[in-house]
């Protein structure tokens, strides 16, 4: 018997203009202890999907369709019948541990909580040693004493232990994550898909996972749906998906991830444009403005769900030219650049970094504020960057990385260690001539949203750097169209504001910025980790072609190591402050000497390469 | 942690002082508590006049009448008004009657500012959530003296229809009250009933509107979701796990709300005829008496810095985040 | 690179469009102009004016002669409300500005740089907070005449009312301060007063605006206060407060002569706390349209 049955779901969102559908339509089913992935990119109504099942939609949301646990049908029971079912026959985790939690009782309550609601009779110490059972299940020290700990003490991955503590604490039927492990560090990541293996096990629950890593998916996953615009494009198991997609999407998908056994220098498969918003669906098929595949009869009506194989089902006319071909060929990519791009001779220092060090002093309590020691954040790291090399440094949080780059940044004499920017001593600078240094040295920074001013239009924001540097006005006007072209923007899109922009867009904005003074050195702070992996791709590309024309020295930043595979000459791996291993990209992922990079590198779910 | 402490101490005393000798410059600058004896007809011979003015120290420079104020201050003795009683008695006196008024008040307007506006956070935009908006918004537009009086009109139509004076809106007793310690009682309670819910109301309409903001901000956070998650109903995660929370910056809007307490405690004596600090800062004002006024700042500044302190406490309390193990 | 289907509604629109539904603060709006207006407009339209004593009509109840009624001394009080409400509103939006901009100024130095300048701004604020205002301008303000004391008054009120404001601004600075298209601007060579000015003013104007509409209230109401007790607008010159102070005395026998100036001024502090409480909702992204009950 089906566990989950959900069929023909549609979530509804009033907003200021208009209704926006976020779901159109979803059917999926989920079995006993299998394993079914939602995966899909913003946007696509993944999250909507299976919060809707539990009824944890915002109050103004409708929503339509049928879902049936066990045969009992959800939608429409009021709260009160809804509350008796979450935390007791489906169990929850959520996206982001840090906020998960109240912040006002113990772990250890907050276990027994969920266990007391739906067993009145069970007393307090009962409870309580369920909890502690419960918190040493998911692999939580000392259980008996972290129970009693608050949740602003615990790292994030220990929160999210015990948000899967809670979520198991009733043995449910059926467990729903939602991005369980996006907020995390890679190394735990690995940690919580083995505790979500573990629970999965032990209620012999099935579990509904949402997720737009497509390696987790692989590792994790028995079946796999792949969502777009609010409905299920292609479901098949997770096997036969990789093996043989059959969406031009899924296909454009899977090309655009990057892999850890690429060669560097490979360029990714971008899908064009960007996915649609949920208020202005194009009509048809919601994909045919970015589908190389597209014909007429896409414009009128959106395909149906049709059976391609066992399990295995596609909403695609031309689903059969997909098979077979690799994403680069359907999407008419030309093969990798002949340039070897080996270790040649390498361009002269543009940044060399000796014995960085920075200690910052720790601060405990909001009212009685009180040094209680202090934080190595950076603790003695050396590299050098050529001209016209990537060198990326890697590492998780804590590890120090984007601490470096801003005392780099700072362009001021460091608290120990010595920094030179093109053959300069920073130490040694005055303001003229750190003014100056600044042309030479510009930076991308992470969230496109937070690093675009949201009130000046795209013109003034490229136009800053080129005013703070001192260029007349008349230069200034030719130079930004320049800019605008280069990142592969038009002379229009210099009057618009950031708020129009999409992620991708806006970052490309943000590149173009740094690009304003003509930069030798470029500072990259995980300029991708907020994108969507298809978006992702193309600014991966982009930032490929600027380094080859431009031959621009990148200073990378980052957490992913695929996407540093894809990018850096060299490496370096940083944990704790340190630099823990250090040298060419091959060499370092290849063939891994310290035991945190083999660490590192194992814990990155791999999937499988894209067919064709 | 204790020399934080200390240095936070000293940072009031020096915050205390300047505040004391601003107000001491000002009043012995501005005032001329000669006046009521010069404005008398017919005028009284200057030997009177001149001892006077040395009585009240008025021919010595501001800065030796501050050292000499301080070295009274510091020992509790406050110096004496222009008709020559000693202010420390007057002071802890009307620091009775006033903190009768202005404690109740206070700890009901918070009490049940707080449950009225988490009330209305978890009943959001039913009816009963937009009468309490309109409600508090209406009363926070009303100045206490306006309260006051509308309180008192309509005391006097509850008191001419049911044909007894229940409620009483002049003084703190009836002068003429009789009996025994219940009746005492009891006509104490009648003085209080009005003076102190017009405290309140302010209180309450304040504190129930950043109640219920601070509420619906919680309503939008995470941990309500999980909440639910686990099986509680929205009304039950509202109320264990947001309201708790959002408890937390209540404690620094307390500090703030002491100041006002105050202010309005000089309109609600003035109105009600209470003989409290607030009455008398008026009348330290009007006579032109340099030593009622400073004495007021020093014991108003001590309280306002007393509830600082107190609310950072209640904050620790409250929030296990800031707390120092 | 297609283009996007975004379709671009300004930011301006919006709150402007998210404010006019909101009905009680449209209204409110127009209660408030029309105040304003009508009390310099009116007066000189009127048969009394607020100095005239009409002898015929000691203490009268509103009529058709005296629509607000006359006080014991025979003075129109349509005509006094007026002119009290001239002052007060005057001394209201003057002092809501002007304690605004110290606000913004403070708030913003104090929070973007930190550090020393920091740390005195604050401890001004504390020094500013302990010091017992109302004292002070209640012990100025009968010392000066006329003119003088309307002037004294909006700045001693002003010197007083701001100190709250700037924590809020320089709390907002701070989070700006953090976010990273400061940053971006620091590491471009942009100097710190520019960043300032183009930067963070412009993403904290609209605690701004909420906070200048919110201020008129308080304003209003302190000045109403102070002058209740005899310390803020001195006599002759006439105000809310002082009105309702001639009201208080005989509020239970002749109740309308306190009960018209009191209904104006109510009616004018709830105005703009709703105006104000009306862009706080248009303005914050993150407030809740509203939905039809479940």
């Amino acid at each position: 018997m089906t566990l989950l049955d959900v069929r023909d779901l549609r979530v509804e969102f009033p907003t200021d203009t208009e209704t926006v559908a976020a779901v159109r339509g979803l059917s999926y089913h989920v079995d006993a202890g299998e394993v079914v992935a939602l995966v899909g990119e913003s946007g696509a109504g993944k999250s909507a999907g299976a919060m809707a099942v539990i009824g944890l939609l915002p109050e103004f949301a409708s929503v339509s369709g049928s879902v049936k646990l066990h045969g009992d049908e959800l939608i429409g029971l009021p709260d009160t019948q809804m509350s008796r079912i979450r935390g007791a026959r489906i169990g929850t985790v959520f996206q982001d541990p840090m906020s998960a939690l109240t912040p006002v009782y113990t772990v250890g309550d907050q276990i027994a909580e969920a266990i007391r609601i739906h067993h009145r009779g069970t007393g307090a110490r009962q409870a309580r040693t369920r909890a502690i059972e419960l918190l040493e299940l998911v692999g939580i020290a000392q259980p008996e004493q972290r129970a009693r700990a608050f949740p602003h003490e615990l790292s994030g991955g220990e929160r999210q232990r015990v948000v899967i503590a809670i979520a198991i604490a009733n043995d449910p039927d059926l467990l729903i994550c939602d991005e369980p492990t996006t907020a995390l560090d890679v190394t735990v990541q690995a940690q919580i898909l083995d505790v979500l293996r573990t629970a999965r096990d032990v209620t012999g629950a099935g579990v509904l996972i949402i997720t737009h890593d497509l390696g987790v998916v692989a590792e994790f996953a028995d079946r796999a749906l792949v969502m777009y615009a609010g409905r299920a494009v292609e479901t098949a198991p997770v096997a036969e998906l990789y093996r043989s997609r059959r969406m031009p999407y899924t296909a454009g998908l899977l090309g655009s991830v990057p892999r850890l056994d690429a060669p560097r220098g490979e360029r990714l498969v971008p899908i064009p444009g960007a996915p649609p918003s949920l208020a202005a669906l194009p009509p048809g098929c919601p994909f045919h403005p970015r589908c190389p595949l597209a014909i007429d009869e896409c414009r009128t009506a959106e395909p149906e769900l049709v059976t391609v194989g066992p399990a295995h089902q596609v909403a695609c006319i031309n689903s059969d030219q997909v098979g077979g071909r690799s994403a680069a060929d359907i999407y008419g990519l030309p093969p990798a650049p002949a340039t070897a791009d080996t270790a040649g001779t390498d361009g002269e220092i543009v940044l060399r970094v000796r014995d960085l060090a920075k200690t910052y002093p720790l601060t405990k309590g909001v009212v009685f504020r009180r040094r209680v020691g202090e934080v190595r954040a950076v603790d003695g790291v050396s590299f050098d960057l050529h001209q016209g090399r990537t060198l990326g440094i890697v590492g998780e949080s804590g590890s120090g990385k984007s601490t470096t780059l801003h005392q780099i940044l700072e362009l001021a004499a460091p608290q120990a260690g010595s920094i030179e920017v093109l053959g300069t001593d920073v130490a040694e600078l005055d303001r003229r001539g750190r003014r100056l240094l600044r042309g030479d040295l510009q930076v991308v920074f992470q969230d496109p949203v937070a690093s675009l001013d949201p009130r000046l239009p795209v013109f003034d924001v490229l136009s800053e750097p080129l005013l703070a540097n001192g260029s007349g006005k008349p230069d200034i006007e030719p130079r930004v169209a320049e800019l605008l072209s280069l990142v592969g923007l038009r002379r229009e899109d210099a009057g618009r504001y950031p708020a129009e922009f999409s992620g991708g867009q806006k970052q490309r904005i943000g590149i173009a910025r740094a690009l304003a003074t003509q930069p030798k050195i470029l500072a990259l702070d995980e300029p991708v980790s907020a994108l969507d992996v298809s978006i992702q791709a193309g600014i991966i590309n982009l930032l490929l072609d600027l380094q080859e024309r431009f031959g621009l020295a990148y200073l990378f930043v980052s957490h992913d190591l695929s996407v540093v595979r894809h990018l850096a000459h060299r490496v370096a791996v940083m944990h704790r402050g340190r630099i823990v291993e250090q040298g060419d990209s091959e060499a370092v992922f290849d063939a891994p000497q310290h035991e945190y990079t083999r660490r590192l590198l194992s814990a990155v779910p791999r999937h499988r390469p894209d067919a064709g | 942690m204790t020399r934080f402490l200390a240095r936070r101490l000293l940072n009031y005393i020096v915050l205390l002082a300047l505040a004391s000798i601003l107000t001491f410059t000002l009043t012995s600058l501005t005032f001329s508590p000669l006046d009521s004896l010069l404005e008398r007809n017919p005028r009284p011979p200057q030997a009177v006049i001149d001892a006077k003015a040395a009585e009240l120290n008025l021919d010595q420079p501001i800065p030796l009448r501050y050292a000499d104020w301080v070295s009274g201050a510091v020992r509790g003795d406050f110096g004496t008004t222009v008709t020559g009683q000693p202010v420390s008695d007057e002071l802890w006196r009307r620091i009775g009657v006033s903190l009768r008024l202005v404690l109740i008040g206070s700890v009901i307007g918070t009490i049940v500012g707080v449950v009225v506006g988490a009330w209305g956070a978890i009943r959001q935009y039913r009816f009963s959530d937009r009468a309490i908006t309109m409600a508090s918004l209406l009363v926070i537009s009303a100045p206490t003296f306006v309260i006051a009086n509308l309180l008192i009109l309509g005391a006097l139509k509850v008191n001419s229809i049911l044909g007894v004076q229940l409620f009483e809106y002049t003084g703190e007793t009836s002068s003429d009250a009789v009996g025994g310690w219940w009746n005492q009682f009891v006509d104490r309670v009648q003085h209080l009933v009005l003076p102190t819910f017009t405290l309140a109301l302010a209180s309450i309409a304040g504190f129930s509107r950043y109640q219920r903001n601070a509420m619906l901000d919680v309503l939008g956070q995470d941990f309500i979701r999980t909440a639910r998650a686990k099986g509680l109903t929205r009304r039950e995660a509202l109320f264990k796990h947001g309201l708790r929370t959002a408890l937390i910056p209540m404690a620094t809007l307390f500090a703030y709300s002491v100041g006002g307490l105050f202010t309005g405690a000089v309109f609600v004596e003035k109105i009600f005829g209470w003989h409290g600090m607030g009455e008398w800062v008026i009348q330290g004002i009007t006579t032109q008496d340099t030593n009622i006024v400073v004495a007021i700042t020093v014991f108003t500044g001590v309280t306002i810095l007393l509830a600082g302190l107190l609310s950072d406490v209640i904050y620790a309390a409250l929030d296990p985040r800031v707390r120092v193990r | 690179m297609t283009d996007t289907e975004y379709r671009f509604v300004s930011r301006r629109t919006l709150v402007l469009r998210r404010f006019l539904r909101n009905r009680p603060a449209v209204i409110s709006l127009a209660v408030l102009i029309l105040l304003f207006v009508s009390c310099w407009v009116l007066p000189p339209l009127l048969p009394y004016s607020h100095t005239d004593l009409d002898y015929y009509a000691l203490q009268q109840p509103p009529s058709t002669v005296h629509w607000f009624g006359t006080n014991s001394i025979g003075q129109d009080l349509l005509a006094q409300t007026l002119r009290g409400m001239q002052k007060s509103l005057l001394i209201g939006v003057a002092v809501a500005f002007i304690s605004t901009l110290i606000a913004a100024t403070v708030g913003a130095v104090a929070g973007y740089f930190g550090g020393w300048r920091d740390r005195a701004l604050m401890w001004l604020v504390d020094l500013l907070l302990v010091v017992p205002s109302f004292l002070l301008i209640a012990i100025v303000t009968p010392r000066t005449r006329e003119s003088g004391s309307i002037l004294w008054l909006i700045l001693l009120l002003s010197v007083f009312s701001w100190m709250i404001s700037s924590r809020i601004v320089r709390g907002m600075t701070m989070s700006l301060r953090e976010r990273e298209f400061v940053s971006a601007a620091r590491y471009m060579g942009v100097p710190h007063w520019r960043i300032i000015v183009r930067h963070i003013l412009p993403n904290v104007a609209s605690i701004l605006i909420i906070d200048t509409a919110l201020n008129v209230g308080i304003a209003i109401l302190a000045e109403t206060g102070l002058s209740f007790l005899g310390f803020g607008v001195q006599p002759p010159d006439v105000s809310l407060g002082t009105l309702i102070a001639d009201g208080t005395r005989s509020v239970t026998t002749f109740p309308w002569v306190f009960l018209f100036p009191a209904g104006v001024l109510v009616l004018i502090v709830l105005c703009a706390n709703l105006i104000g409480d009306g862009l706080r909702d248009a303005i914050d992204p993150a407030a809740q349209p509203r939905r039809r009950r479940r």
